[in-house]
């Protein structure tokens, strides 16, 4: 059995779901350090040579196969910045679970900077499940700075869903993609700040050949006196398909910027974006409280089912 | 029983929309409340739910003065209210809607599964205590002629048409089981098929009328046709009310009351 404390365990729970060994592939990290590490038939986990990361690499035709490599820190005081490559082979069809959960109760901040980058050959399928998390009531930060790159071939497909709900307080995150031929890239982001917390995320993503898409979308609430920057790019260089949407509510004395933008390089590059912020529409509250829900209830509802 | 003693209410520029009204309904009565556009129905109906407050006058509810009482509070005493425009939300499903409605639903029923007379049997979860099941928010939405497979999962937002939007939130008012439900103009935005659907669930709803009672603000003949009780309301007034049969007749072929087959304006559209 590996060493887990009580702490680290919720923070595993928090962000990969996991209440015990996941089943299949896994990598285990905690405090700057792997504690656990299962490689199966078809997926290989390696540590890099010279200590910076891990690879994981994934035979061609493994289908139904799940990979967990989620992170935890408990330590106050921790700063480190992880290098992690996927190499998906052809026609395979899996799902990668990462994430981040940070406890912070000293007095320094901590942080991870998760380096991730996906390698999908011709026809590969990844759905990638990404959770950040932070809690802990000390002065020292909880600090994310996720950077990650996919490179998609031919027929590829890559579903990406990020969601940050709690208690990281800042946050900048670079998200780049390359789409080849007929190949599809979908992102869900899920985004809730709160405090004083700053929230970046940036996404620049290249449409390269022709009949690839892309669509990026997120969902966001800013609550308090926390700040979001949300800077969408979408480059087609074929004839394509692009869409980015980012649509966010504002609370209390929260800040929003938000910045879609579109670069067409072909004239069959069909590219859209929209961008809508505002506050609870009063006349949801409105239809919740008359169903006898306080204002509260009623909010938490509303948020809830948004960045659901 | 609702009562309502010199109600006024007055917007911010000094406009009366309100004025003076008194009105009284009785339990076990279908009423509905009929009157020219801009005659103050639908803030009448507001100001029972709470959504509005008034500026002179006051509300009695089963003899207590609710006046001063949230929305909250209200609902919470069995006032429920169909918004004429229904509410779209992001991300909450018809599931989730009725859900909500049915936890904070008036009259709690009765425990479907009675618990045995054998003291050592092991006490049984009553009916409300549990969430809404799927086939009981399906019976709802059948009910609302929705084919409910097709629904409990999909999002109450701009993906459904407007008709669509509407028997869901009559549904959700009737998973409520409220002592008063008001609907403010259930046959405004939809179309005339789906209408005639609507008339169904009315009648039916009248005829299981119970303990409850009903208002509907509404200009259709065929609502007007099966009300106990019908009141004009005009200029903030209440210009004539009385049984349904008498009233009735007065106002055919007026603003009040529509044909099935003719627009607000007179035009025809069937």
């Amino acid at each position: 059995m590996l060493k887990v404390d009580e702490i680290q365990k919720r923070l595993f729970k928090e962000v990969a779901e996991l209440h015990d060994i996941p089943m299949g592939a896994y990598n285990l990290r905690a405090n700057g350090k792997a504690i656990g590490r299962n490689s199966t038939a078809n997926v290989e986990i390696t540590g890099k040579e010279d200590g910076s990361g891990i690879d994981i690499r994934i035979k061609p035709d493994t289908k139904n196969e799940s990979v967990h490599i989620p992170v935890v820190l408990s330590e106050s005081g921790l700063e480190e910045v992880v290098y992690n490559d996927f190499y998906v082979g052809a026609d395979s069809d899996v799902v990668i679970v990462a994430g981040c959960g940070i406890d912070n109760c000293g007095g320094k901040d901590s942080r991870h900077d998760g380096v991730h980058r996906f390698f999908l050959e011709k026809g590969a399928k990844v759905r990638y499940v990404e959770k950040h998390y932070g809690s802990g009531d000390g002065d020292g930060k909880r600090i994310l700075n996720p950077v990650t790159e996919v490179y998609m071939d031919e027929n590829s497909q890559m579903e990406m869903q990020m969601e940050q709900i709690k208690g990281v307080d800042s946050t900048n995150r670079m998200t780049l993609a390359e789409v080849g031929k007929n190949a599809k890239l979908i992102v869900k982001e899920r985004l809730m700040t709160h405090g004083v917390q700053n929230a970046v995320s940036g996404y620049k993503v290249t449409i390269k050949e022709e009949g690839g898409s892309a669509d990026v979308v997120s969902r966001s609430v800013a609550r308090d006196s926390s700040y979001q920057k949300f800077d969408a790019c979408i480059i087609g260089n074929a004839p394509c398909h692009g869409h980015t949407e980012c649509d966010s509510i504002i609370m209390d004395q929260g800040r929003i910027l938000a910045v879609p933008s579109l670069e067409a390089n072909d004239v069959d590059a069909e590219l859209f974006h929209e961008a809508a912020i505002g506050k609870i529409a009063g006349e949801q509250l409105i239809k919740l409280m008359t169903l006898g829900l306080t204002e509260q209830e009623a909010e938490e509802q509303i948020i809830n089912g948004f960045l659901k | 029983m609702l009562e309502i003693r010199n109600l006024s209410f007055q917007v911010d520029d000094g406009k009366e929309i309100i004025r003076d009204l008194n009105l009284t309904v009785e339990d076990k009565k279908f009423v509905v409340i009929t009157g020219p556009n801009g005659g103050g129905k639908s803030t009448l109906a507001k100001l029972i739910a709470g959504i509005e407050k008034p500026t002179a006058g006051q509300i009695f509810f089963n003899g207590e003065d609710i006046t001063g009482k949230s929305i909250t509070e209200r609902a919470n005493m069995g006032i429920g209210f169909a918004f004429q425009q229904p509410v779209k939300f992001k991300g909450i499903r018809v599931i989730d809607l009725l859900r909500l409605a049915a936890k904070n639903a008036y009259n709690k029923q009765e425990p479907s599964v009675k618990p045995l007379a054998d003291s050592k049997a092991k006490p049984l979860h009553l009916h409300f205590e549990k969430e809404l099941s799927v086939s009981d928010a399906c019976d709802y939405l059948s009910a609302v002629g929705l084919c409910a497979r097709d629904y409990i999962d999909r999002e109450v937002d701009a993906s459904l048409s407007g008709g669509e939007l509407k028997r869901i939130e009559i549904a959700t008012v009737m998973a409520r089981k409220t002592k008063l439900t008001l609907f403010d103009e259930p046959e405004a935005g939809i179309d005339l098929w789906s209408f005639n659907n609507l008339i169904r669930i009315f009648e039916q709803m009248r005829r299981e009328i119970h303990e409850s009672s009903i208002i509907i603000i509404s200009h259709q003949e065929r609502i007007l046709e099966i009300a106990d009780e019908i009141v004009v309301v005009a200029d903030g007034r209440i210009q004539k009310s009385g049984r349904g049969s008498d009233i009735l007749p007065g106002i055919l072929g007026t603003d009040a009351a529509v044909g099935t087959c003719f627009g607000k304006n007179g035009d025809k559209v069937c």
